[in-house]
């Protein structure tokens, strides 16, 4: 239960980071929270020579809303997203997310941009990015690019991120209006990693839906939007049938087995939490 | 690759060699010899090794000891006011029989001791919540729940 030997380097800049990452190419990898990777280094699911510490990165650290987005540094700690006014504000389904994820000493540690960059099928922040059109910011060796969040997740632990880049922040669009945002998910015990999982996201006029937004996590290997179930929720208002938008989310999702759960299993629960969630985010939205 | 570093664990310096890849639990309990932090799954989940770096509850099993150059520790051994005396938390443990073995304790103390102190005015719920960071497989849990709801209503009783 200990990792095997590597090289740890503390850089203070992004620039730094990146020239190491360059340096060192496949025998290195960025540590943010560890939250994830240390266990799979303890477990000796991976080994590394090299670790490159996010942890002393200060301009990782900022909050700030620009225009009609919020933008949320990589290394921004849970903790702070599931508590800072300015998020809980600007974008509730983050802060709402985040009290899914373990327990307090881990949200403590663990950040925004890792566990997007991590990419857990089960995990909650990156179905929130996809769910709202987040917009992830990289820095690599060929500079800085905007990734849109449907291109990001690309299956289980695998992103767009190419070698030697890293994720800086995440951009989260702010809802105006009267809206509701709900996180809803099935896990053996608080604190575990989700069986299944919804963010759901909802803006309403008078009887009319006008904007929504719903992914799925822990059904397969990256968080899965339902646009179709969206399309119905807008079309139908806010008296739509909610089992069928609930329905329509499950519908052409294929989950797998695993001791945890059968693949049938988590598509049934996926259709009647997406119905729970809708409700809820409706009535939030008209309170 | 191993280093020459300076932690601060409760308040004292502690100069020590130790290997980039030594987890911090281990540096605590076997270069600082402080044995009060206990280890036991090693992967994030029993909360046994929980500390307080800058104050913050945090597992140390999952830091390098390399990344706390420049941090404040604070073990169990740093919650007491004083020598023989008992925090608000170790005694309302003692009084509610939050303990049997004692093995989850450490991790126990230094998280209530955190998470009473940023939210004195948690639900029960939340309370609850809160505990479920932390394994105990003695008491049943109910000593410890009640152990924190003696605590917090100190707590609030003090801050009025
Ligand atoms: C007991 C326990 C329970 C947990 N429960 C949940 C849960 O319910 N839901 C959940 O979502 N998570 C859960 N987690 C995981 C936790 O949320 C992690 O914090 C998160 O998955 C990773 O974030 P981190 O900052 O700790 O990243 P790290 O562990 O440091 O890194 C994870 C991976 O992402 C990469 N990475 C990190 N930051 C960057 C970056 N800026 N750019 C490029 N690559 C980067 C690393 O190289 C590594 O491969 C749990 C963890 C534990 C220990
Ligand atoms: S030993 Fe660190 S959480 Fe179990
Ligand atoms: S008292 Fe024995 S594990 Fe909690």
């Amino acid at each position: 239960m200990k990792p095997a030997p590597f090289e740890m380097h503390l850089p203070t800049s992004v620039s730094e980071v990146v020239a190491l990452l360059d340096e060192h190419g496949d025998l290195a990898k960025p540590i943010a929270g560890g939250q994830s990777l240390v266990p799979m280094m303890s477990l000796r699911l991976a080994s590394f020579e090299h670790l490159i510490d996010l942890n002393g990165v200060s301009e990782l650290n900022q909050v700030s809303v620009s225009g009609d987005s919020l933008r949320i540094g990589a290394m921004v700690r849970q903790s702070t997203a599931e508590h800072d006014p300015q998020i809980v504000k600007s974008a509730p389904l983050v802060a709402k997310a985040i009290p899914h994820i373990g327990h307090f000493q881990i949200r403590n540690r663990g950040t925004v941009g890792g566990s997007i960059a991590h990419a857990d099928p089960s995990s909650e922040l990156p179905a929130v990015a996809l769910a709202l059109d987040a917009t992830i910011e990289a820095v690599g060796p060929n500079g800085s690019r905007e990734i849109a969040a449907k291109d990001f997740f690309l299956s289980t632990w695998e992103t767009s991120l190419i070698d030697g880049e890293i994720l800086t922040g995440v951009r989260f669009p702010i809802w105006s209006g009267k809206c509701g945002f709900v996180v809803e998910e099935v896990a053996r015990r608080h604190g575990d990693f989700a069986l299944v999982g919804v963010a759901a996201a909802v803006q309403v006029d008078g009887s009319k839906v006008t904007k929504a937004a719903i992914a799925l996590f822990g059904v397969g290997g990256t968080p899965v939007r339902a646009s179709e179930a969206e399309q119905a929720l807008i079309a139908g208002g806010i008296s739509a049938d909610l089992d069928a938008v609930g329905k329509l989310a499950a519908m052409n999702l294929a989950p797998s087995d695993d001791v945890h759960a059968s693949g049938e299993y988590r598509k049934s629960v996926a259709a009647t939490i997406v119905a729970r969630a809708i409700a809820k985010a409706l009535k939030e939205a008209q309170s | 690759m191993s280093r020459n570093i300076t932690l601060n664990i409760n308040g004292a310096q502690h100069t020590v060699d130790v290997e980039d890849r030594m987890l911090l639990s281990d540096a605590i309990r076997e270069k600082a010899g402080l044995t009060g932090t206990h280890v036991a799954c090693e992967h994030g989940v029993c909360g046994a090794c929980t500390i307080l770096l800058d104050g913050e509850a945090v597992r140390s099993c999952l830091m390098f000891t390399v990344q706390a150059a420049g941090h404040e520790i604070t073990t169990v051994e740093g919650i007491a006011p004083a020598p023989g005396e008992l925090s608000v938390v170790q005694r309302a443990m003692q009084d509610n029989h939050g303990l049997q073995c004692g093995f989850c304790t450490p991790g126990i103390v230094t998280s209530l001791t955190a998470y009473l102190r940023d939210f004195p005015n948690a639900s029960d719920d939340e309370l609850k919540e809160a505990l479920s960071g932390n394994l105990c497989r003695c008491t049943g849990y109910m000593g410890i729940v009640n152990a924190a709801r003696q605590a917090q209503k100190e707590i609030q009783g003090s801050a009025k």
